[in-house]
Order: C-alpha cells, then structure tokens, then sequence
C-alpha cells in the first residue's frame, strides 16, 4: 500500500487534516470571515454574553469574541510555523552533521543537547524574553531556538542507520561531497520523520505561545491572540465564562487537529504497518 | 552500587558546566550591552541603576574574564542582590520559595504514578475493551490540553460555580485561628487544584508509557511460563509482569521533572501560590535580572538532581544497569 492509501484509510489523520486546513482557511479569509473589526471598541456593549449578534460574546472592552478569536488564528498559524521552522532548521542541520560524522562532532552535539534539555524549557523561554521585548517576533524565534532537540535526536538516528547504506556508499564511490551525500542522498529518506516531527512541533509551539500570551508575556494587546483573550478570561472569571470557553477550545481542537494529522503521518510511513 | 554512583556524580560535572555556559549566554544575548538594553526600554533609568548593572555584569573587562568570576561567585552560591525595592539577596529570596514548589511537585509526582501506572496496565491487559478506548481518546486529549485553559475552567466550576474550593493562594485569611488539624484541612483544599493541574500533563504521557511497556512485557515468554506454571492471572500481572514494565517508568519519571518544574510558572501565577515559579514571574516582568538568573540556573541544576536520582534508583532496581 502506497502512502496516500495507508493516510487514507486512517479516518482519526482525515479529520486531523480536516481540522488543520479549516484553520487555514479560517486564517487566510480572516478580513471576510470576522463579522466585526477585531480592534472595534464598543463601550454600551462591554462584556455581553452570547446572543444572536455576538455569537461567542464581548470582552471588557465590548470588542467581539468571535471576531477577536478569528484573527487570532492568523497568529496561532503565524508562529507555530515559523516557530516549528526555525526548530527543524537547526535541528535538522545539528542532527544530520552529529548522525552523518559521528565521532567528535557527534559527541560534542549530543552533550549540548543533553545540555539543553536540562533546562525547564518554559524557564528558558521566560529568561531569554525577560532580556529581549515580548514581542511576536521575538517569541517565535525564542520557542524555535529551544524547541530543535528532539529534531536533532530523530535526524541523527536516521541518519546512523542510514549512512552505511549501498546507495551512500555508491554515492560516494562517484565521487559525491559530503554536502551532496548529506543532503541530496540521505536526507530525502529521513523526510518522513522530520515533517512528524514538524506536525507535532506546530501543535507544542502554539501551546506554548498561547501559554505566554495568557501569562501577558507573549502576543502583546491590542493585537488578539486565543491566549491573550484567555487572560481577559481570568480578569472576568466570575462574571463572563464565554471569555474563558471559547478560545481555550479553539486551541485545544488545534492542537488535536495537529496531532492526529501528525500521528496519521506516522503511521501511514511506517513500514512495519504495511500490509 | 557505589562505584556506579560516584561514576554518574562525575559525569554531572561537565554538564553543570554547560548550564553555566548557556545562563551566562542567555544573559549576554541582550543586543548590545545590557546596560544600554537598560537605559532603551526604561527612560527612567537612573545613573544608579546602570552602575548597578555595569558592576554586576562587570562589563569593562573580557567576556572570559566575566565568566570566571560570574562563575566563582555562583560556587560560593552568591547570585547577586535583587533588583527590586527589597535588594534581598536572590539565593534567600530562591530559598525560601523552593520548599512549596518542590512539595507540590513531589505531590504531583506521588498522583501521576497513583493514577497512570493502574490506567496503563488495565488498558494493556483489556486491549481494545471500552475502557482501553476511553482512556485512548482522554490521554489524547491530556496530551493536547492547555493546562493553564484547564486551570481556569475549573476554577469557574469548583471554586465559582459550586463554591467548593479556594481558587487562589495557600491559606485562607482565618487560617491562623483555627485549629492543627483545620489547618490541615484548609492547605489541602488550597492544594487539590494547583496539584492536580500539575499532575495532569505527566497523567496523559506515563499512563501511555504503561500501556505500551505492559503491553510489550505480557508477551514475553517469562509470562507464557508463569501461566503454564499455572498462577493465577492476578499474579501472572501484578507479581511477575507490572515488576518488568514499572523499571523503565522511572526514566520517564525522571523526565518528566523539567516538565514539572516549568510548569509551576503557569499553576502558581494562576494560583496565586508563593513558590519559585511564581517569583520567576514577577522577577521576569519587573525585569529583575539577577533572580531570573538566578532561578533559571537553580531550575536547570534541580532538573539534573532529579535525573540522577532517577538513573540512581534505577540502578538500585535493576543490577542489569551497573553493570554495563
């Protein structure tokens, strides 16, 4: 069975995809989709429960949720790729030159791994933003740097069991650089692996920036984002639970939607589960 | 046992020394000198302020001369004067705030094994039955929730809408005139919700983690032996199976200490509970430098405490460790 017939048949990795493209396009027709101006301020109309006009409610400042939260996905999408990206670029290179090389070079990679891991990630991204602005750019640079170890683990393991391979060796036999062989010949095998772990990591870096955006450390206000709206949530907690409801299930049925596509693509490339 | 010991101590070593290299890193990245970073973000930056900083980070000399003597005033465990209006010490303020966040963590850790080590192995031993299913989709739920959403929604239920629980803090305002054991009763109810939302993350990741290792060691042939021997099903799963799959738990276990440890930023902001992680918070958005260094470089050294004690008590399980 090809991949596309394993993805297929895997009705749990469809509705995860289903969940990722809606976001997309959620995303991409934010100005068509959002019934009012997400930065609209309406003072007669501050923290309004559901109703047929604001159908997930007003904040405290009568902005409308819904509005507010549709935009805010642009910002979700926005830095779990980019975030993801930075992760899997570094730890893409780190883990290729560890797993292709060995010896030193292998070493001295995995003990800073070892290294980083030591550090409670969430502690790691607080210091650096202490340092630097809280700002979206600077919060998805800052989750990308401290998310690429697990990336760099999984590359250079495929890359050892990879590296002794006949088509390396034939490769290098005509006379290939390292480069090529590293880039060209092996990393095409080791995709399947990395786009998992790039699924997976989307799911962790928009936890996690909507965790700092809740804390007040991340997407800075006016812009909206699902966390910062969340942190208006707790301001209100005994009078509006729409501010608290809304956001947190749109983040939790991303985060589901990006699982289940990344577990799918797992399996669906898996060889053992070929039939 | 001992030898094995000592070996793993010394291997610390070089890692200790690498999380210094990373804190000074991290402190360092500031673009250009910290100084001027001072002066650009707070135009109230006074004369004073930016001496202070000029001495702390002793900015006129080399940056490897910097770090010699940033690290030896770290080995005398000295990590600077706060920069907030106390000027406490950092290490006392970090200190006294690490008991309640290590309790609660360790209160975590005692839930999490409880509650995932029965959910894994009865899932494993009824694969595929409704209650395999259920926890299936709630551990994927565990591992997709946000803990600090979570947080709030039973806030609203527990302590708004039912009016069961305090929702913030670690003693209610009469609690100095009650009675021992009222005062007892009142920390747990204080507890229950910041423990929980702690456990919850490593809940989803280690019951996974029994399913998978049960069902792994049920296959073996020491089982198809203790069955044929005739053993009761209790016996074949609790004596001779649930020993095998429990070891490796402990590396999970151990892993799953960074994880704690980070997230105690998150329960005791919400929570409004006086630990290391809610000082972290603060510390970081008055932009105290010296306490965020200071808890970043104790979190990292916590994290390699907990995993040599997790390698350690493995080795103490399992001899197959100490030896190769």
């Amino acid at each position: 069975m090809t991949f596309w017939e394993m993805f297929y048949k895997n009705k749990l990795a469809l509705a995860g995809l289903g969940m990722v493209l809606l976001l997309f396009v959620v995303s991409l027709l934010a100005p068509l989709l959002a019934p009012y101006d997400p930065g609209a301020i309406d003072l007669k109309n501050v923290l309004a429960p559901p109703s047929a006009d604001h159908w997930f409610g007003t904040d405290q400042l009568g902005r409308d949720v819904l509005s507010r939260m549709i935009w805010g996905a642009r910002i979700s999408l926005k830095v779990g790729f980019i975030a993801t990206g930075l992760a899997i670029l570094i730890g893409t290179v780190l883990g290729a030159v560890a797993g292709y090389y060995g010896g030193w070079i292998d070493s001295a990679v995995m003990r800073f791994v070892d290294i980083m891991l030591c550090f409670p990630t969430f502690f790691l991204i607080l210091a650096v933003i202490a340092f630097l602005e809280p700002s979206i750019w600077n919060i998805m640079i800052v989750i990308g740097l401290t998310g690429w170890m697990g990336v760099t683990r999984l590359v250079r393991a495929d890359f050892i069991s990879l590296r002794e391979r006949d088509f390396v060796r034939a490769a290098r036999a005509i006379g290939a650089g390292d480069a090529r062989i590293i880039f060209i010949h092996i990393l095409p095998n080791a995709l399947a692996s990395i786009l998992v772990a790039a699924t997976l990591g989307v799911a962790g870096a928009i936890l996690t920036e909507s965790a700092l955006s809740f804390l007040g450390i991340g997407v800075q206000p006016p812009t909206p984002s699902w966390g910062n709206i969340l942190t208006a949530g707790k301001d209100n907690i005994d009078i509006a639970w729409w501010l608290s409801l809304y956001p947190g299930l749109a983040i939790l049925l991303t985060v589901v939607g990006y699982n289940l596509l990344g577990e799918g693509i797992r399996d669906a490339s898996d060889p053992r589960l070929k039939k | 046992m001992l030898q094995y010991t000592i070996k793993r101590m010394l291997m610390m070593i070089p890692m200790l020394i690498g999380i210094s290299l990373i804190c000074f890193f991290v402190m360092r990245l500031a673009p250009g000198s910290p100084t001027d970073l001072q002066t650009q973000m707070n135009p109230k930056a006074s004369a004073e302020m930016r001496e202070r900083l000029m001495s702390l980070y002793e900015l006129d000399k080399p940056i490897p001369v910097q770090y010699v003597s940033w690290l030896k005033k770290i080995v005398r465990g000295d990590l600077g004067r706060s920069f907030s209006s106390d000027h406490r010490l950092v290490a006392d303020k970090i200190l006294e705030r690490i008991p309640v966040t290590i309790t609660i963590n360790l209160l975590s850790l005692i839930i999490i094994v409880l509650v995932a080590v029965p959910i894994g192995v009865l899932s494993a031993v009824h694969q595929d039955s409704w209650f395999d299913k259920i926890t299936a989709v709630l551990v994927f739920i565990g591992f997709a929730m946000p803990t600090f959403w979570l947080a709030l929604l039973l806030m609203i239920f527990f302590g708004i809408h039912l009016g069961w629980l305090p929702i913030s803090g670690l003693r209610s305002l009469n609690y100095e005139y009650l009675t021992t054991q009222a005062q007892l009763l009142d920390l747990a109810r204080h507890l229950v919700l910041p423990v929980f939302i702690s456990a919850f993350g490593g809940l989803a990741g280690l019951s996974r983690y029994m399913r998978a290792n049960m069902l792994e060691v049920i296959r073996q042939d020491y089982i198809l032996t203790a069955r044929a021997k005739g053993l009761s099903e209790r016996q074949v799963i609790f004596k001779h199976a649930l020993r095998n799959a429990l070891l490796p738990a402990i590396t999970i276990l151990g892993l799953s200490i960074p994880g704690l440890i980070g997230g105690s930023v998150i329960f005791e902001t919400i929570f409004a509970i006086p630990g290391m992680g809610q000082l972290f918070y603060m510390s970081v958005m008055a932009r105290d430098y010296p306490t965020v260094m200071g808890i970043l470089l104790i979190g990292a050294v916590l994290t390699l405490l907990g995993n040599l004690i997790a390698d350690v008590s493995y080795a103490v399980a399992d001899p197959r460790i100490r030896i190769s």
